[in-house]
């Protein structure tokens, strides 16, 4: 082998390696360009799974990103009395809002915020945290209700205030405050409570629900319906544009038949008494007038009472939240005597014309038991039309016990007695007439005839609301023909009325009542008017007296002062009002209650120049 | 090991040309070089050049959208990419020699730097990854994602191939080192893409497949310790978040989850140019930079991507290709690792937008807004098209 040949070898070797190693590279590269190829088809594969498979999942996610529905809340129905005034209304309030990034200078507006609005220290501090952990673009609430004042002071200073804005809200009012707290009720900010009877889709950006009254019984008619916003938003949430507006319907007003002077001269009337008077129109079943005494001022609830003020209004001894005209229950006293006296002439227990002799008590045979009147030397002989003249007791002890528990129960029923009127408030209590029934299934003991015998002046475990008496009132002008008490006009108002074997029966009683106020003997006498006021005074016995004692009213804490009733209506022959009132320890109902009555069905029937009536009244301990 | 034959070498050439048909394309440049003087002598490749202008044309396309429609955006954009291309025709200018004439020096300086940086970098977003030189303020790692290709091609064009053991040992050494540290800083996104382009070297090299398999057998074997021991929390909780994106769907999970939802929803055609709403109303982060392949894949569909990625498989192809033909063995060495590394930026980009791999700041080459990736990568395809255009200065293997 000669060195040429060996140097050839070695170039040849050399070149096998270079071109093995070469050979190497190119396989490994068209490795490389193939593993390229499958990467891209993973990308691709990947990707069409996103975008073919995933599409319509994809595009629903990023539609949902994009579309937020705003909701606009509807406005509030209003409600007006019989002549058009607004007991409960909406009025514009003015908040300054301050919107962080269209401020130039926002440290300098805080501090001219600060002076123009009066901010102190610690407003100011919650204010800058808000803004701080706020959005840039979401207005902060610098102050609400905004005097005139304040609103001319910011307007004047706009150029030094870039991204303030003074914008207006509608807020809830009461304009008559104290005067409807009940009867009409009062909004607030919606709680847990409340999410659970409404639909959460109809409330949404809502600030109010009704609370109580007509505002809580006519909440789906008053809150009407919320219109939508469609707008489409940006990752932060800010609106970009608005793609779809379906308007709030807003909610219905509401007129009541209440009359705003008539039920300002009844809270007048009752004056500084705890109680309730309530007026009917008998013919229409209108409520036109209906007060519960001590109030309070609903507007003090629309933005969420303060924890002060609600302590003060649950510890008033007096109860001013408590509804006296359709919750509270009272034993109806005598004011029940000429429903009896219909029972009697019904079951033919009774002649009219027939004298009984009425002692200073009544005893059931065979029982010492003195069932004592009211009158320590009792009245004689008396007929029906003197005994509910007089108020006798003795007649119609002796009365319900002839007729038993069952009949008068059976009777008193039918009168709508210990059932809801139906009237249109969330509230109503149902009032008792007690039966063997009741008494077997709630006390678990058997029925004596004594309870009989009180239940026979309604005393006893009887319980009527105030309206319940001011309904059967009505039923008593009206000679048995009955209308559901409304406050708001609807159609099925209308009730069967009560069929009596004599319709001479209605006559009988409610000359009685006539004699009431028109007979030198009548209890109510004193209130005799140039019209013929028909009605039955009547005391709620707030404790027992003794049985050998005397009720002294003078002697007695005025806690334990009996309650005040009287029921009537007028005029006599074609009765256009019928009124009950009670006033709590008033006394009794001749004294106290009925001059209230009649300034009541003085203003109604026009016997007294309407005066104007001013929204606020004398409250209660003023 | 040097051969003084001209005529041998100049047939090697011919053949390859031949084979290659390039010859008469490549005479064809050299008329028109003619033609157009200067110009005409400017070293490129037109291949490749046209698939990357395509490629930064869709970028200013999706981009002007991905920016709220900004016409001074697309200006920036526009003019960094002009001189983007300007610098990587210039370092095409560099014959191929020059680089691995400065590899050794290069890598060394910034071993030196990332040392530096361990001990007293400027601390930017938790990590120490920048050196501040008074005038400039950099990142050495990033260096090294060109340095280390540069640097094991130079090294291993030294030795015999397929390399030996003891050279494979001293190549690993000089990819751990600077690895480590880069991991340190910790960045182990540009760690991983420094890895990746040193390894595709020793691949390419003809690394035995005993020692590719033993790789991949000890990168799985490491990767459950790298868990428990090199990976931060953060990291831990992106490639967790991979899994369930719905885990945390306004945190961890939040850009995975937009991106998916700006593809899918973007279908087969697209919203169309524009209309794509997961960007315009900025659901989607990072709309301009990491996140813009979502923005075109949103309005331009399955079919824009599919465009897209032909293109990017185009410039990859065309890489590998000029890694075929060239002539050095350091040069193809080199061209073969850039392809790759390209290959890689591009699926961890795309792979993280459509929600297969974990979110980590990788960007989409010639379509991400940004300056220091766009510079690496142009220098990286410089020298690409370097390779290719100056065989016949170098005519010979080493």
């Amino acid at each position: 082998m000669s060195i040429r040949d060996s140097f050839r070898d070695s170039q040849h070797d050399a070149l096998n390696d270079r071109s093995r190693g070469r050979r190497i590279f190119r396989r490994r590269v068209l490795l490389a360009a193939l593993i390229a190829v499958i990467v891209f088809s993973v990308l691709i594969w990947r990707a069409a799974f996103l975008q073919v498979d995933r599409h319509a999942h994809f595009s629903e996610l990023a539609e949902k990103n994009r579309i937020r529905t705003l909701v606009i809340p509807p406005e509030r129905g209003r409600i007006f009395d019989d002549d058009g005034r607004v007991v409960a209304g909406n009025t514009a309030t003015f908040q300054a809002q301050i919107t962080p990034e269209d401020a130039t200078d926002l440290k300098h507006e805080l501090v001219i915020l600060q002076e123009v609005l009066g901010l102190d220290d610690d407003t100011l501090h919650d204010l800058r945290e808000r803004i701080r952990f706020g959005r840039s673009f979401d207005p902060a609430l610098v102050k609400s209700d905004l005097t005139r004042y304040e609103m001319a002071k910011l307007a004047q200073l706009q150029p030094w205030l870039p991204g303030v804005d003074i914008v207006s809200s509608l807020k809830r009012t009461y304009p008559y405050g104290h005067l409807f707290a009940h009867v009409v009720g009062y909004v607030g900010r919606i709680n847990v409570a409340d999410l659970k009877r409404i639909n959460p889709d109809l409330y949404q950006g809502t600030q109010y629900i009704g609370k109580s009254g007509i505002e809580r019984q006519y909440e789906d008619v008053l809150h009407g319906t919320p219109g939508h916003k469609e707008v489409e938003v940006d990752a932060l949430g800010r609106v970009v544009k608005v793609l779809k507006i379906t308007p709030a319907v807003p909610g219905q007003d509401i007129h009541l038949s209440l009359d705003v002077p008539l039920q300002g001269i009844a809270a007048a009337a009752l004056g500084s008494y705890s109680g309730a008077l309530v007026a009917e129109d008998p013919r229409t079943g209108a409520i036109k007038a209906m007060v519960s005494r001590p109030s309070f001022d609903p507007n003090l609830f629309v933005d969420g009472i303060s924890r002060k003020n609600y302590q003060a209004l649950l510890n008033d001894p007096e109860r001013p939240l408590y509804d006296r005209a359709v919750t509270a229950t009272y034993p109806p006293g005598s004011t029940i005597k000429p429903v009896m006296g219909l029972a009697g002439l019904q079951y033919g227990l009774v002649d009219p014309n027939k004298k009984f002799f009425a002692g200073p008590y009544f005893q059931i045979p065979g029982d010492k038991h003195h069932y004592r009147d009211w009158k320590k030397w009792g009245h004689g002989w008396v007929n029906l039309d003197q005994a509910i003249t007089q108020s006798c007791d003795v007649y119609f002890y002796d009365l319900a016990y002839r007729m038993g528990i069952d009949r008068l129960h059976e009777f008193l029923t039918g009168f709508g007695l210990g059932e809801k009127t139906g009237i249109d408030l969330p509230s109503e209590s149902t009032g008792l007439v007690p039966s063997r029934a009741w008494k077997r299934k709630t006390k678990g003991q058997v029925w004596y005839p004594g309870e009989t015998v009180i239940a026979g002046i309604g005393q006893g475990y009887m319980l009527t609301t105030v309206l319940q008496l001011a309904q059967t009132v009505s039923i008593l002008a009206e000679s048995g023909k009955r209308q559901r008490p409304w406050l708001v006009k609807s159609h099925e108002l209308t009730e069967p009325p009560i069929k009596l074997k004599n319709p001479v029966f209605w006559q009988d009683v409610r000359h009685g009542m006539l004699d009431v106020v028109n007979s030198a003997h009548g209890t109510a006498r004193r209130i005799a008017a140039p019209y013929l006021i028909a009605g039955k005074t009547g005391t709620a016995q707030v404790f027992t007296v003794a049985q050998n004692a005397e009720y002294h009213a003078k002697d007695l804490a005025k806690k334990l002062h009996d309650h005040a009733v009287f029921i009537g209506f007028a005029p006599y022959g074609d009765p256009k009002i019928a009124v009950a009132v009670l006033a709590e320890h008033g006394g009794s109902g001749s004294g106290t209650t009925a001059p209230m009555a009649r300034r009541v069905m003085d203003y109604y029937l026009g016997y007294q120049p309407s005066k104007t009536v001013k929204p606020e009244f004398v409250q209660h301990g003023d | 090991m040097a051969i003084k034959a001209p005529r041998r070498k100049f047939r090697a050439h011919e053949r390859l040309d031949s084979a290659s048909g390039l010859g008469e394309r490549q005479e064809w440049f050299r008329v028109s070089g003619r033609i157009f003087g200067v110009l005409g002598r400017i070293r490129y490749d037109p291949v490749l050049l046209f698939f990357l202008m395509l490629i930064a044309t869709i970028g200013l396309v999706a981009g002007y959208s991905a920016s709220e429609q900004s016409v001074i955006w697309v200006e920036k954009s526009a003019f960094r990419f002009v001189l983007a291309f300007l610098l990587m025709l210039l370092i095409a200018q560099i014959p191929q020699r020059f680089f691995f004439a400065v590899a050794p020096w290069l890598f060394v300086s910034v071993v030196l730097m990332l040392v530096a940086v361990w001990l007293v970098g400027d601390v930017g977003k938790g990590a120490r990854r920048w050196l501040d030189l008074g005038f400039i303020r950099f990142q050495p790692a990033e260096i090294l994602k060109i340095g280390m290709p540069m640097m094991l091609a130079w090294f291993l064009s030294k030795r015999p191939l397929p390399p030996r053991f003891l050279d494979v040992v001293l190549a690993l050494t000089l990819l751990a080192v600077p690895t480590v540290l880069i991991v340190m800083q910790p960045d182990l996104g540009t760690a991983i893409l420094v890895m990746m382009a040193g390894l595709f070297v020793l691949f390419f090299a003809g690394l035995s497949w005993y020692y590719v398999l033993g790789f991949m057998a000890i990168i799985s074997a490491a990767a459950p310790l790298m868990w428990f021991y090199v990976m931060h929390d953060y990291q831990k909780e992106r490639v967790l978040t991979l899994f369930n994106p719905m885990a945390d769907p306004l945190g961890a999970g939040y850009h995975t989850i937009q991106s998916m939802i700006a593809i899918g929803s973007g279908g087969i055609w697209g919203k169309g140019w524009l209309q794509g709403t997961q960007s315009h109303l900025n659901f989607l982060p990072e709309g301009t930079t990491d996140f813009i392949l979502a923005v075109y894949a949103e309005e331009f569909g399955l079919m824009g991507l599919i465009i897209l990625f032909s293109l990017y498989l185009a410039v990859i192809w065309r890489g590998l290709y000029i890694a075929a033909y060239a002539e050095s063995v350091a040069g193809r060495l080199l061209a073969a690792a850039i392809s790759m590394t390209f290959l890689v930026y591009v699926f961890v980009n795309a792979g993280m937008v459509i929600g297969i791999l974990p979110v980590v700041g990788v960007p989409l080459p010639l379509m991400s807004y940004g300056g220091t990736a766009l510079v690496t990568i142009m220098i990286a395809l410089g020298m690409l098209m370097s390779i290719r255009t100056q065989r016949s200065f170098l005519g010979h293997e080493r």
